[in-house]
């Protein structure tokens, strides 16, 4: 048996778990039983997808009878497949592990347990077929089964809105790549990949395949401006599905644009990355503005996964540009750097999606204008917590940095670009991206703070406690695995260079440490160079130093004071620097034009004895510019049509007979 | 033989000639014995083709034609019609003579169709697709036109024989598709005339007008 036969007895297997999880008993014994099964296959498939990715071997293919009787289900497994695999299966395996401790105090446990696997199951699939009947089925499968899971608390109202709207653009997508593969498949008809990749679509019809990228794995990963469910969809679902959903759906919806765009449609013209970057650059943007304005944690949470699929997206648009002008070098480093932004973005996020799961199940409240003081409670997540908001926020050293560093190291290379407009365009991307990244770090001060530090706001946040061991060792791998790879990031650049290789013909030289063993030189010795390791030492001893100095030097006692004190001893915790007050500078800087924000202020004339009022509104400019009009012709259009359902029979025969004499006609005028 | 492509088209050209038949009738009984002409004269259609291509499952489908189309079906449209006691004039939609002018220009559309497209085909083929599909298109024709339930039932029967005469005229034609067709119009019948039963104790009338005012939702 090869690895990717191995692989494949995974989907049965998961699916097996998720029948075992529809017949479970109300015990904690089978809850923990399934997540835990279910984490098992999930690490098995970490396990081949490493063993896959450092295996230097032609793709290997397999074709079993299933599917269409005319064209069997196509299997392969190739570096890119691997790398998908061990984002999506660590993605898994802890969010089932935290799941065997957080899974127990859902509301609804059982209603999660069939679908849970079958989800991980179908997003395991996307990765391995190969051919367009069986991507479009696993991609369906897995929007049906992710959809149930936002649906599984359906009696709240905003989750129904939330699951409707996620299945409509669910469904809108997997159309869009229906056509696409039609487009892909041409006259011959042929909707095997293998056939695909020899044909070659041409200029025009390759710039409809990449609109139609954007438009149907955009969707999914919530490219702007289709991003729209994502906020409402992710937050609905328990968490840690929530964390799967962000952390690893939207990562599969990349590894669908990366397949299509550099291995089934390969000729890129140098064009096409000019939408790909705009796009990728007012995502960023944009994503990190609405996470700001954010006061539940899971959606501030949800809106950063927008940012970060715009900065993934940016570095697949850098490598279209500088693949097809062969500047091959600054193509590897962009690739590089939008696949381990992948990897990091789903440590992090799941990580940070856990996190705010045990807050949740702390304190019942994901407003963090009722939380707060956290820090005093709840120790050991704030500081995972800390760790992933450092992650995500790209400070050294921790593994967001390493990827955004190398996707504006290549930007820096933009201008041997021969093209004008690329020159222009490219750093103004990257100014956008260099703002997301500072209200990034932004945001999760105020996330952080606003939720762990401080007074508590609410009695709830007051009397939070703990979480179980099982959701803090999840925890833990990650907020690990993220130090790891901040501080060593060359030995996951060198892997992932054989999907570099595969993607865009080059990779970069493997990194031979005779200099120092733990520094990134991305462009040869002669370039810019990162060492998370040196910076780590440099901050352990700077920080160690400066303590033991302060405590040297300074007062040697301890003193603990009231937190937010100021010196006036306030009783009431509402008088703290709340989120909303974090966040107005930047909402009057920016959300004024984006987001028609207006702040309306009620002060009560003396004497009056009413209370003072101050209101913010904003519009959604995604939701009013697009979206909402949309519905709206759709009604528009479903009112006109509505007609049709009252007329007599003979006026339906009569509407199914002018039809067909219409057909006839064009038969008859052609042929 | 030289003589069985005039044989079969001559038969297969008398369906479409009762068809326009049909179209001109103006009463009900007189609708329904064209409609056994009809079948007979696609049952001989058919036994003539089985005779021709040396296919001898075809004598089934001409024996199932003649049984139901031509025996089964009409006597039980005759005993419906005279248990309601509708035997006065059908009223058409727009006159006599204007359906008939749309169906000779159906009819040239079904040619213009069909003979350009089956040219691969041999002659008889392409000439009975030709006839079959301006029947089809008549017995819609006769559905549409018609403002009685059981004229429609039998528009909707001699779209059925365009059908099988459709069928029929192209080889290699199995029997299975003839047995489910055949048993589909049998469903569709007992359908039709339970249907017709029921809309007559209701409305007192089997006049599809009548009934569009008694529907709920029309406002």
């Amino acid at each position: 048996m090869n690895l990717l036969e191995i692989f494949l007895w995974m989907i049965p297997l998961l699916l097996l778990i998720g029948g075992v999880g529809l017949l479970a008993h109300k015990t904690a014994t089978w809850y923990r039983g399934v997540y835990g099964a279910t984490g098992l296959v999930c690490l098995f498939g970490l396990v081949v997808g490493v063993a896959g990715l450092v295996a230097e071997q032609p793709p290997l293919e397999l074709v079993l009878p299933l599917g269409l009787p005319w064209s069997h289900a196509h299997f392969r497994l190739d570096h890119l497949t691997a790398f998908f695999m061990v984002v999506v299966n660590l993605g898994g395996a802890a969010a089932s592990l935290f799941a065997m401790g957080y899974g127990l105090h859902e509301p609804h446990p059982r209603r999660i347990l069939p679908l849970y696997p079958c989800f991980l199951a179908a997003m395991n699939l996307v990765l391995v077929v190969d051919d367009a009947y069986s991507f479009l089925l696993a991609w369906e499968c897995m929007s049906l089964t992710s959809w149930g899971l936002v649906l599984v608390e359906h009696r709240i109202a905003s989750n129904r809105q939330a699951a409707f709207l996620y299945l409509s653009m669910a469904g809108f997508g997997t159309m869009m790549l229906l056509f696409l593969f039609g487009v892909l498949a041409g006259q011959a008809g042929d909707f095997s990949f293998a056939a695909f990749r020899l044909n070659s679509a041409g200029n025009v019809n390759g710039f409809l395949v990449l609109f139609l990228v954007l438009l149907g794995a955009g969707s999914k990963a919530g490219l702007f401006p289709l991003h729209v469910w994502l906020p409402l969809a992710h937050p609905a679902a328990p968490s840690h599905v929530s964390a799967l959903m962000s952390g690893v759906m939207t990562k599969v919806a990349v590894y669908a644009a990366l397949r299509i765009i550099f291995d089934l449609n390969a000729h890129v013209q140098w064009q096409w990355s000019v939408p790909v970057l705009i796009i990728a650059g007012i995502t960023a943007f944009i994503g990190v503005l609405y996470a700001i304005m954010q006061h539940d944690i899971k959606r501030l949470l949800a809106y950063h996964t927008v940012e970060n699929i715009g900065i993934i997206f940016l570095g697949i648009g850098l490598a279209m540009a500088f693949r097809a002008n062969h500047q091959f070098v600054g193509a590897s480093v962009a690739i590089t750097a939008a696949l381990l932004h992948t990897l990091n973005h789903s440590l992090f996020k799941s990580l940070l999606f856990l996190g705010s799961g045990a807050v949740l199940h702390a304190t019942g409240e994901r407003d963090i204008e009722k939380l707060g003081g956290l820090i005093h409670r709840m120790p050991v997540t704030a500081f995972f917590f800390l760790v992933g908001s450092a992650a995500i926020s790209a400070l050294p050293p921790l593994n967001g940095f390493v990827s955004e560093w190398l996707i504006f190291q290549a930007m820096m290379v933009s201008p041997h670009l021969p093209q004008p407009l690329m020159k222009f365009l490219i750093p103004c991307v990257g100014a956008l991206l260099a703002l997301a990244a500072a209200l990034a770090a932004a945001c999760f001060v105020k996330a952080f703070g606003v939720t762990f530090l401080g007074r508590p706001r609410s009695p709830q946040a007051a009397q939070a406690v703990e979480t179980d061991g099982f959701s803090l060792s999840a925890m833990a791998v990650l907020a690990t695995l993220c130090i790891l790879i901040g501080i060593f990031p060359v030995t996951v650049v060198d892997l992932l260079q054989p999907v570099s290789q595969l993607l865009v013909g080059v990779h970069l030289p493997p990194h031979s440490g005779e200099l120092a063993p733990f520094t990134l030189l991305p462009f040869g010795s002669e370039g810019s160079s990162y060492d998370g390791f040196l910076i780590m030492l440099f901050m352990l001893v700077a920080s160690t130093l400066t303590a033991w100095s302060v405590k040297r030097f300074a007062c040697g006692v301890t003193k603990r004071g009231d937190a937010w004190d100021c010196g006036q001893p306030d009783p009431s915790p509402m008088t703290q620097y709340t989120a909303g007050s974090f966040s107005q500078p930047i909402r009057r800087v920016f959300g004024s034009v984006w987001f028609y924000a207006r702040e309306k202020v009620d002060m009560p004339l003396p004497g009056e004895t009413r209370a003072a009022s101050f209101k913010v509104t904003m519009l959604d400019p995604a939701w009013e510019g697009l979206i909402a009009p949309l519905g709206q012709g759709i009604g528009w259009l479903s009112e006109r049509f509505n007609v049709l359902h009252f007329l007599s029979i003979r006026q339906y025969l009569f509407l199914v007979f002018t039809t067909l004499i219409l057909f006839l006609l064009m038969v008859a005028q052609w042929s | 033989m030289a003589y069985g492509y005039d044989i079969s088209h001559l038969l297969s050209a008398s369906v479409l000639v009762f068809s326009f038949l049909l179209l001109f009738q103006g009463r009900m009984f007189g609708l329904l014995n064209m409609f056994v002409m009809q079948a007979v004269c696609l049952s001989l259609t058919v036994a003539s083709q089985a005779h021709f291509q040396n296919a001898p499952h075809l004598y089934v489908t001409a024996a199932i034609a003649l049984f139901f189309k031509a025996g089964i079906i009409p006597y039980s449209l005759r005993r419906i019609i005279i248990r309601l006691g509708i035997y006065r004039d059908i009223e058409t939609i727009f006159g006599v003579g204007l359906t008939l002018v749309v169906g000779v220009a159906l009819t040239c559309l079904a040619i213009m169709t069909v003979m350009p497209l089956a040219h691969a085909q041999e002659l008889s083929a392409r000439e009975d697709l030709a006839f079959a599909l301006s029947v089809i298109l008549m017995g819609m024709l006769m559905m549409i036109t018609r403002k009685n339930a059981i004229s429609q039932i039998v528009g909707f029967m001699s779209l059925e024989n365009g059908l099988v005469l459709a069928a029929t005229g192209v080889r290699g034609m199995p029997l299975v598709v003839e047995f489910s067709v055949a048993f589909s119009i049998l469903i569709a019948f007992f359908v039709f005339g339970l249907f017709v039963f029921r809309i007559r104790e209701s409305f007192d009338s089997v006049e599809i007008h009548v009934m569009e005012q008694y529907r709920g939702e029309k406002q």
